[in-house]
């Protein structure tokens, strides 16, 4: 294991960090918040000198291999989330360092799932400091596309090796780069992240859409995370800015291959099947639910149709972009509806996207998989190999999206388990199972809330610590694509030689 | 640049690292996944999976925005096809790699018809590098320089070398050579040569001069081993039938040991000069028998590299002649430098050398007037070749009146054909190609030495 290389990666980043932190600085200084300046200036003084500690010494040896590169990306994000919560917890708005951990880990990893009870303010904020609210949604941002990414956009970290740190980073079965150096794939991809981000803080602002609030939600929309800085979430906001969010949410949970495709012209091959199947997904989900709301309206709720229709697609885009905003309490939706919008909970974002959850293009090739072992039952002898879009799905890639899955069901049914045993859960909801498996499923997916007790309306609070520690390495597992987190707690990765 | 490379064999590799390594922009294509998954893993490049000859692969890998298209597969046939593709599709200078005796007569007519930048054949290559070292023994390493007309001949200064002790100008007092003194390498210092240098036991000289000049220098200066007459050839593979091409108006005799008697026929139907001997190289009677030890070269070519090794390691005991030996890896080069034989050919080595050379010409040509451009010392000295135009300041003086920048030599002036190995009299004219040695790296143009 190359210790030396991991340590000036988590140095750089570490100092990133502190320069990330000069956004809620900024937010400090203009909202006039002199108090909570003190603790994110404290925090930014806490990452540079532990950086600048793992920046001392020389680095002979660059290289990274697969190992190295998980180690690397791991270590990376767990630092970060530490570092990251110290704001929260510094300037005393979270008392508690689990809480604000959590509150970081699920900024960081695009969940949006939030502890945080206080109260409101009188224009409908939540009652937190401004400079804490703008680094809840920046921490999206910065963890949707990437920090490793963010760092080799400029910075060369270890030559050629990148891949793999950028293969354990990026989401998606296969990751291939837009061009051939890793360097500018990464600086291709944040310009296409930024350019989209500005795009919709403009559209926001036409929509007459406060500068603050706009600049917050396109940071949170840009990286699907999904923190609300209103305590009704989306709910106060014109049907013109719910549309502009919920296209933008859709934007982007698909591919940048493809956005990078249709910048080279080649718009035939930026609509492949992968896009194709989330748009058909999302098509379907919409119209059904639409329609179930439409014709069981009651007491609860009473929709016109182009009320169901805007709230239906909201919540779906907000679900399978395992974003999370809100604008309507979609747990008092019928059953069938509610069914649908934990269905596509697991099915997540296109691979490559800022999105979480299984990805639809594993779902696509463990379809296709699925598909083609049915036939084997009656062929025994026929070979078959899996093709998307004309190109063949190597074995490979089929054996490990299997793996995949049952991990990931491994993973859900032990984290279930164990967030089982809390009896802090009897106490706040109804119906305990419903609110444990949502509240596991919404932490794993990167999504933020769940139905009953953890749904739009609820929160985290009143989980244990130890449920709450489950949730954290979840949403990381959940980020990160499962292995990477998992084999850092492999004895063999730690092993001497 | 922009660089595609179709084929990640053995070549394909070692071309994709060394050209990455040099900041190059590099797409690999292969219809093998796993070997393009090899190759992305290790070195930044893009990697397309499918057959590199198709219209629809070669624009998935950049093909018409790229500078420049290396086709190293394992089939000549497709990396002909794969150049002219890419002809149509963008601008790109295109290098194919074409191995087959056959087509590799019409290497000319190829890159003329097909508009080929470059055809490439590591064999080839390996067997002319080996031709040199035989003609030129005192050697470690030779290079053709201004289109072949001089060599570039590096050579180290053994203990006891008359040259010891004596300075340039007093070398050149005592022998009046015709060759020129380049570069010389001390431990891990590079000097550019000037008249008060002063020649040590263990330098590594490197001369410019004509072959002929260059023999005679040797000779003039009593370096040992100065001529061979026979060499002792093991395996009778691709190389040693180029060897036996080249040499056979040589007054080089080759005698070859093959273990196959069916390849031992087709030499010696093809080469009636050559010597062939059907026998297992590894029979130390054999050898002895064959005259290992008055065998001026013992040229170790078999297939695979431990056998060469060997095989050089145990002619070291026998015989004080030149000791040659071909290896295909070279990623184990720093145990096999330990081993101290003599001289190394790296067929692969060579190609990707000489394709780099042409990439570098290439990037520098954009805003430079640099024709070649040669790596002479790695990171410390260059040659560059540069034609001279009208008007030029350097043009139509003779060279003891131009000031030039320190570390700066001019290594040869070719004028219609003839090739001048410059004194201070002579005179630069317009329209001369001149070869400029120099420790400024990335020299724009010939003006640049000028103080």
């Amino acid at each position: 294991m190359n210790y030396s290389i991991i340590k000036r990666t988590l140095g750089w980043l570490l100092i990133f960090e502190a320069v990330f932190m000069l956004v809620p600085t900024l937010t400090a200084v203009v909202y006039s918040e002199w108090d909570t300046l003190w603790g994110i200036l404290a925090s930014i003084g806490a990452c540079l000198l532990v950086g600048v500690l793992f920046l001392i010494g020389k680095t002979d040896n660059v290289s990274v291999y697969a190992k190295e590169g998980m180690v690397i990306v791991v270590s990376s994000w767990v630092i970060l989330s530490l570092f990251g919560a110290l704001p929260f917890w510094l300037t005393r708005e979270i008392p508690s360092y689990i809480d604000a951990l959590f509150e970081a880990v699920s900024g960081f990893t695009t969940t949006g799932a939030t502890i945080f009870v206080g109260g409101s303010t009188a224009d409908g904020y939540l009652d937190l400091p401004k400079s804490l609210l703008m680094w809840r949604s920046f921490t999206h941002w910065v963890g949707g596309m990437g920090v490793l990414v963010f760092i080799m956009a400029f910075l060369p970290l270890s030559g050629a090796r990148n891949m793999h740190i950028m293969k354990a980073e990026s989401p998606g079965p296969i990751v291939g780069k837009l061009v051939p150096k890793v360097r500018t794939t990464a600086k291709i991809l944040y310009a296409i992240y930024f350019g989209l981000t500005v795009l919709e803080f403009i559209f926001l602002v036409c929509g007459k859409m406060p500068a603050f609030d706009a600049l917050n939600t396109a940071f949170a929309t840009a990286g699907t995370g999904g923190f609300s800085i209103k305590v009704d979430g989306f709910a106060g906001y014109s049907p013109y800015l719910q549309w502009v969010v919920t296209i933008f949410m859709l934007l982007f949970s698909i591919n940048f291959n493809s956005y990078f495709l249709i910048l080279c012209k080649k718009v035939k091959d930026a609509f492949n099947l992968e896009v194709r199947t989330f748009l058909g997904i999302v098509t379907a989900a919409i119209v059904m639910i639409t329609i179930n709301v439409y014709v069981t309206a009651c007491a609860a709720y009473e929709y016109t149709f182009s009320e169901a229709l805007r709230h239906s697609a909201f919540s779906v885009a907000s679900v399978i972009s395992t974003t999370g905003f809100v604008t309507e309490n979609f747990d008092l939706w019928p059953t069938f509806s509610r069914t649908i919008l934990v269905m596509i909970m697991f099915i997540g974002a296109c691979a490559g996207s800022t999105g979480g959850g299984i990805k639809v293009s594993r779902v696509i090739v463990l379809y296709k998989g699925a598909k083609h072992e049915m036939k084997r039952v009656l062929h025994p002898k026929q070979i078959k190999k899996i093709s998307m879009d004309g190109h063949i799905v190597e074995h490979e890639v089929v054996r490990n999206t299997t793996a995949y899955l049952v991990t990931f069901i491994i993973l859900f049914v032990v984290s279930l388990l164990v967030v089982s045993l809390d009896p802090a859960v009897l106490g706040a909801s109804n119906n305990a199972i419903v609110t444990n498996f949502t509240a596991v499923a919404a932490t794993i997916n990167n999504i933020g809330p769940g139905l009953d007790a953890v749904g739009p309306v609820g929160n985290f609070a009143f989980y244990s610590w130890w449920s709450k520690l489950v949730f954290i390495f979840d949403m990381l597992a959940g980020r990160l694509e499962l292995f990477p987190m998992l084999v850092l707690f492999s004895p063999t990765t730690w092993r001497k030689n | 640049m922009k660089i595609v490379i179709i084929g990640c064999s053995r070549v394909g590799n070692s071309l994709a690292e060394k050209l990455c390594a040099d900041g190059n922009t590099v797409t690999v294509v292969d219809t093998q996944a796993s070997k393009v998954e090899t190759i992305t893993n290790r070195c930044d490049v893009m990697g397309v999976v499918g057959n590199g000859a198709t219209h629809t692969v070669q624009r998935e890998a950049g093909v018409a925005a790229a500078d420049l298209l290396i086709a190293v597969t394992d089939s000549d046939e497709l990396n002909l096809l794969c150049c002219v593709i890419a002809k149509k599709e963008g601008k790109c200078q295109t290098i194919a790699r074409v191995k087959n005796p056959e087509y590799s007569k019409e290497t000319a007519y190829l890159k003329e018809q097909m508009g080929l930048a470059m055809v490439i054949n590591p064999e080839y290559a390996a067997a002319e590098e080996i031709a040199r070292v035989l003609r030129f023994p005192a050697a470690s390493k030779i290079e053709p320089f201004a289109k072949g007309k001089v060599e570039l001949v590096k050579f180290k200064l053994a203990q006891g070398s008359k040259l010891a002790g004596m300075s340039i100008k007093e070398m050149a007092m005592k022998y009046h050579p015709d060759v020129l003194v380049c570069t010389i390498e001390r431990g891990d210092e590079a000097h550019i040569a000037s008249g008060d240098f002063v020649f040590e036991e263990k330098d590594v000289v490197s001369i410019v001069g004509t072959p002929k000049h260059a023999n005679e220098f040797f000779q003039k200066i009593q370096y040992a081993g100065n001529t061979i007459k026979n060499a002792l050839v093991v395996g009778g593979g691709v190389i040693t039938h180029y060897l036996c091409e080249l040499l056979e108006h040589s007054n080089i005799s080759l005698k070859v040991i093959e273990k196959d008697y069916k390849t031992c026929e087709e030499l010696c139907t093809r080469w009636q000069k050559t010597d062939v001997i059907h026998g297992d190289p590894f029979d130390r009677e054999l050898l002895q028998e064959e005259g290992i030890k008055k065998a001026g070269a013992f040229v170790a070519l078999s297939n695979v590299d431990e056998e060469n090794i060997l095989l050089s390691l145990f002619a070291q005991e026998f015989h004080s002649g030149k000791l040659i030996t071909k290896i295909n890896r070279d990623d184990y080069d720093s145990v096999v430098n330990r081993l101290d034989l003599e001289t190394v050919i790296c067929p692969i080595n060579i190609t990707a050398d000489s394709i780099l050379r042409l990439v570098r010409a290439t990037r520098n040509a954009k805003g430079s007037n640099v024709e070649t451009l040669y790596n002479m010392i790695p990171g410390e000295v260059e040659a560059a070749e540069f034609i001279i135009k009208e008007k030029s300041p350097i043009a139509g003086r003779p060279l003891s009146e131009l000031k030039f920048k320190k570390g700066v030599l001019i290594a040869s002036i070719s004028r219609g054909g003839e090739v001048i190995i410059p004194r201070g009299q002579d005179v630069i004219m317009a329209g001369d190609t001149v070869v400029i040695v120099s420790k400024h790296l990335r020299l724009e143009d010939a003006t640049d030495i000028l103080r």
